[in-house]
């Protein structure tokens, strides 16, 4: 435990200090986190899953506050809370089956669940499940059976079913810990792999002579871009620098070097360029549960361009991006005030900032907001590693990954520990 | 060292970078060894006072530790105990990889004796940071170090880099926003050498001087005025035994710096790092404390704001900048609260009010007390009913100190003179309130001493306080800078441009201002020539050499000879006044002696006509303003000039002839001279008569 100790108030300094930079890095370092957590937790007999809950939850408050803006952090605590839950829930259904299935099929299905169907066992807790909550939306929307869906929302944190057999007594306190690693185990491969699969998509969307905006630099689209590249599509892309930070530039030589047809303007030029454009692809910071977005600074008014002239604006999120959480929810702190010296530099306007001068206030204020919010009604697509979503069905995917005892944690556990 | 290598290479796994070869280790001042924050710092060491909430030695610590910082050592002396107190119950004291030791000292009394206790505890191996516990910043250190390191590889004796900032070179800027002295520096712009370091330039001279081997030495120097030195230095260990070998350097940069630069000891260098994106600023005062918590309420300072520092939700930061935080404070209503800094448990009750103040915990205000602006209240002040809090004044529980002791913060510099100063202002009972009744002092039922200024220190008030300056301080300030300015670009021969400039910014830029201008010139010339000439006198310089010098005043003050000649009749006559004399015919002969005696100088500028009408005017006007014991003897001095042959026929004759033209009042002299005139003119004629 105290090595755990000592992980969490590395992860959280590192947190508070601002060194962890984009959501991905924060997300797959918070799984991993959770994850030595819960194989640290004492398990007692009874009640186990309340016991994982409480010691994730204790932890996870921690990490939330240690940087509230970051809400992937937030986002992949509530999965792992989701996971024990499901994992609890299917041990339990499982047991009041009365099935005791063999250990070789355990094996088999641990190694390869993704391309197996599911086997019968599987589809017994599956079925219970969805007995117990609403049908997952890949089920409605593809109109499948349950049990092939399985392999489909293996992302979707309930897919765990394949591991839940042993309902023998005694070994069903490190059964629960261990599926529950198991299930940590494959969100933290989900959020690593998320941008390649969200590349694949790629071709499905990027056409032949097509001119793609894009503002700032985003690692997803990138490679988004790059692997449209690389299946012969050729196109051009125009990069909106991204002020303050100035993002774009990286973004445009790293296209560049890829052998990419790229023009680089000003964010204020979006406007005068968009009718040349075919789509609008960008990264966000989180995508809330009514299907806004928390982006960069300038993405709204790029939005707002491109919704004038009908030209699709397509938002690229791996899962761990989906928040559960509305915009108006107080604990979302929608921004996050970097340093003015990214607009201006201090030492020319100090003159400007003097205070013991004149009425003792500073007549120039500098504000630089790192995020946007663009409302999902300009938002056309979001794809995530899933596949592509409409913004409207973003709360019913979001459903799928987070169970509603956890939205809000702060709040509940505040004696924790 | 073995254990030291061990230790870096468990950490090179985190830290790639070239720099972890030795745990990088910071030295860090948990004391400023000056006296400007008390009386506050009589209760409370300075770095735990609370800076937009936070204790300052936090947002020091914070930064040392993003910036790869592994080993602190804070070095304790006032108020040890808290400070140590403060950091075991800290967060700090439970860091991974960043470990704080304090080290604790209650005789050192300045920088340097800090700095030499370190070294015989021989705890630092390698380069460090040196910072005071005060110093606010948010610069990346990997590059300033990187080239420290790069300097030393090339050069043993680049022993520090000292961290400097781009400031706007507004002349008043420095002492404005941060209440410290204008600093000068001058820097070789190719090594980044610094090459002299002066920051209580006296501006009654007008002037720095600067030792002519400094530009011979290198092929090219930037004066700068425009820098801000932020405090934070990149040592290697020489420094700390640099400190040993001379033990009588105290401060940092007033004796180390300037020692080093000026000494030259074993060739050492100094080289500057100079920041511009990242801020850093070093609390050095209570106006430095205002704006330096402004800055960081604007987020200057990011990632190092209250909201991020915290970590809890304590503190959020909302709109337009405003920070929201429980303080346990009281405050009634009807209270007016501008520009202030309030700390925690204050009760403020019903109409107060109060203008750019720092009001310590637990102070009470009774209804309706005032604090007018730059007020301190130490800690748990009561101020009474409807009492008046004058401005600049500072309250304590405490008595002022009329002894040093030696475990007190002091300037040691200043601290012999002011308490002497203050000592005899006891003696002396000038003291306005009376110490002994210390209910009245601050209204009914209030509680705490008002301290005295000393006399001396009353200027530096309204610069160090909290309260914006006053306007009419700051216009003192500004004309005093624009005077210099002027002085400079005139000394310089740089005149129009700088000139024009100045009238444009001025925003009326009128015709009047640059009469204005030239006048004073002009003042300021005749003076010069006045002293000039009066010097000549009495050293007897030879005509030719004060010929020479009142040239060369000509020349720099951009005159014409018309004015030489103006300037130097007018010395001449003023002499003539101020020699003693007892009648008018006395006067005559004084100034019969000295036109005799001068009469090559005054004639050596007097080329043509023009130039003698202007004597004659320049004449006249003294004789109806400041010499007017002259105004009856107008003709006969008239004469004599004439008789030297220093005024020709010709221009007293223009002269009259112009005159003729003039309003009554200035015929006076005219009139007073007919009959010279007169006499003038027919000899003029009887000559003319006689060429025919």
């Amino acid at each position: 435990m105290p090595d755990t100790q000592a992980l969490v108030n590395d992860f959280l300094n590192k947190l508070k200090k601002r060194k962890i930079e984009g959501s991905q890095a924060t997300a797959k370092q918070t799984a991993e986190l959770l994850r030595s957590v819960i194989s640290q937790t004492r398990m007692p007999y009874t009640n186990q899953a309340s016991a994982l809950i409480h010691s994730v939850k204790a932890v996870g408050e921690r990490l939330i506050a240690a940087n509230p803006v970051e809400l992937a952090v937030g986002n992949v605590v509530r999965r792992v809370l989701h996971i024990i839950r499901e994992e609890d829930l299917s041990l339990t259904t499982a047991a009041m089956a009365g099935l005791n299935l063999s250990a070789e099929s355990d094996d088999e299905d641990d190694t390869d669940r993704d391309n197996h169907p599911a086997l019968s066992a599987a589809a017994i807790a599956a079925a219970s499940r969805s007995t117990l909550r609403p049908p997952s939306l890949q089920t409605l929307l593809e109109d499948v059976p349950d049990s092939a869906a399985v392999p489909h929302t293996s992302s979707s944190g309930g897919d765990s079913e394949g591991k839940s057999k042993s309902a023998d007594k005694s070994s069903r306190s490190r059964k629960l810990k261990h599926d529950v690693i198991e299930a940590v185990n494959e969100l933290i491969q989900d959020i690593s792999t998320c941008r390649e699969l969200i590349a694949e998509q790629a071709v499905e969307h990027i056409h032949q002579n097509e001119v793609i905006l894009t503002l700032g630099s985003s690692r997803t689209v990138l490679e988004f871009l790059c692997a449209a590249k690389e299946k012969k599509r050729s196109f051009r892309v125009f990069v909106a620098e991204g002020a303050p930070r100035y993002q774009g530039h990286l973004l445009a030589k790293e296209l560049v070097t890829r052998g990419l047809q790229t023009t680089l303007i000003t964010d204020s030029a979006v406007f005068a360029m968009i009718s040349r454009v075919n789509m609008v692809i960008v990264g966000a910071h989180a995508v809330m549960a009514n299907g806004g977005v928390i982006a960069p600074v300038g993405l709204n008014m790029v939005a707002l361009a491109a919704q004038k002239h009908a030209v699709p604006f397509v938002v690229l999120a791996g899962s761990h991006k989906l928040c559960p959480l509305y915009p108006h929810h107080p604990e979302v702190l929608l921004n996050e005030l970097r340093s003015p010296s990214e607009l201006l530099d201090f030492g020319e306007f100090s003159d400007c900032l003097d205070f013991g001068s004149g009425i003792g206030a500073p007549l120039l204020h500098v504000v630089n907001p790192t995020f946007d919010y663009v409302p999902p009604k300009l938002v056309s697509l979001f794809i995530t590693d899933t596949g592509g979503h409409n913004p409207s069905y973003m709360y019913r995917l979001i459903a799928d990954y987070y169970s509603a005892d956890d939205l809000v944690l702060e709040r509940r556990t505040a004696s924790g520990n | 060292m073995g254990a030291q290598k061990k230790g870096a290479t468990a950490r090179v796994s985190e830290d790639p970078e070239e720099l972890a070869r030795h745990p990088l280790q910071a030295i860090l001042l948990a004391d400023s060894f000056t006296t400007k924050f008390r009386p506050i710092t009589l209760e409370r060491p300075k770095v735990l006072l609370p800076l937009v909430n936070i204790p300052m030695i936090n947002y020091t610590l914070a930064w040392l530790e993003s910036a790869g910082v592994e080993e602190v050592f804070v070095f304790c002396c006032a108020h040890s105990k808290q400070v140590i107190d403060y950091l075991e119950s800290s967060e700090w004291s439970s860091q991974p990889n960043f470990s704080v030791t304090t080290i604790e000292s209650h005789n050192s009394i300045s920088a340097g004796d800090a700095l030499r206790l370190i070294y015989e505890r021989n705890v630092i191996h390698g380069d460090f940071v040196l910072i005071s516990g005060d110093t606010v910043s948010n610069m990346s250190l990997t590059q300033a170090l990187q080239e420290h390191k790069d300097r030393r590889k090339k050069d043993a004796n680049a022993i520090m880099t000292m961290v400097v900032k781009q400031s706007k070179p507004s002349p008043i800027t420095q002492q404005s926003r941060l209440g410290t002295d204008e600093l000068f520096m001058a820097i070789n712009p190719v090594t980044k050498q610094l090459l002299y370091y002066e920051d209580k330039a006296e501006y009654s001279k007008g002037f720095i001087s600067l030792d002519k081997t400094l530009i011979a030495d290198n092929p090219s120097v930037i004066l700068h005025n425009d820098k801000q030195d932020c405090y934070i230095d990149i040592c290697s260990q020489e420094v700390l035994s640099l400190f040993t070998d001379n033990f009588d350097y105290q401060h940092l940069r007033r004796h180390f710096v300037k020692g080093l630069l000026v000494d030259d000891i074993m060739g050492y260098k100094i080289f500057t790092h100079e920041i511009h994106s990242s801020y850093a600023a070093r609390i050095d005062n209570f106006r430095s404390y205002d704006t330096i918590s402004k800055d960081i309420i604007q987020r200057w300072t990011y990632p190092f704001v209250p909201d991020v520092l915290c970590g809890s939700s304590a503190i959020k930061v909302e709109r337009q900048g405003t920070y929201r935080a429980s303080e346990r404070c009281t405050i009634g209503s009807n209270v007016t609260i501008e520009g202030s800094y309030i700390w925690n448990n204050v009760t403020i009750e019903d109409g107060c009010q109060l203008r750019n103040a720092i009001v310590c915990d637990g102070v009470i205000l009774k209804s309706g007390a005032v604090l007018q602006p730059g007020v301190i209240l130490s800690f748990k002040v009561v101020v009474g009913q409807q009492f008046v809090v004058p401005a600049y004044s500072k309250v304590s529980l405490l008595q002022q100190p009329t002894q040093q002791d030696s475990d007190e913060e002091l300037e040691y510099a200043d601290s012999t003179s002011g308490t002497g100063e203050l000592r005899s202002d006891k003696l002396n009972g000038d003291i306005a309130p009376d110490l002994s009744e210390t209910a009245s002092e601050l209204g009914t039922g209030g509680v705490g001493y008002i301290w005295t200024v000393f006399e001396g220190a009353y200027d530096e008030e309204w610069r160090h306080s909290v309260a914006p300056i006053p306007t009419d301080k700051l216009v003192k300030l500004m004309l005093d800078k624009d005077e210099d300015e002027e002085l400079l670009t005139q000394d310089g021969n740089v005149i129009s441009a700088s000139r024009e400039l100045k009238t444009d910014s001025d925003g009326n830029g009128s015709e009047d201002d640059d009469n204005e201008d030239s006048r004073d010139d002009y003042v300021s010339f005749e003076k010069e020539v006045e002293a000039t000439f009066l010097r000549a006198v009495h050293e007897n310089v030879k005509v030719d050499l004060a010929v020479l010098e009142v040239n060369a005043l000509r020349l720099s003050y951009n005159m014409a000879s018309v004015d030489c000649g103006g300037a130097i009749f007018y010395s001449m006559m003023k002499l003539a006044v101020e020699s003693p004399h007892n009648s008018a015919s006395e006067l005559h002969r004084n100034a019969a002696d000295i036109v005799t005696t001068w009469q090559k100088l005054l004639k050596s500028f007097l080329h043509d006509i023009d130039e003698e009408i202007e004597v004659i005017l320049k004449f006249e006007e003294m004789c109806l303003e400041s010499a007017k014991e002259f105004a009856a003897l107008f003709p006969q001095i008239l004469h004599l000039l004439y008789d030297k042959e220093i005024l020709q026929e010709d221009a007293i004759l223009r002269w009259a002839d112009e005159k003729e033209g003039a309003d009554e009042s200035d015929k006076v002299f005219l009139k007073r001279s007919e009959k010279f005139i007169q006499w003038l003119r027919e000899a003029e004629e009887e000559e003319d008569d006689e060429d025919e």
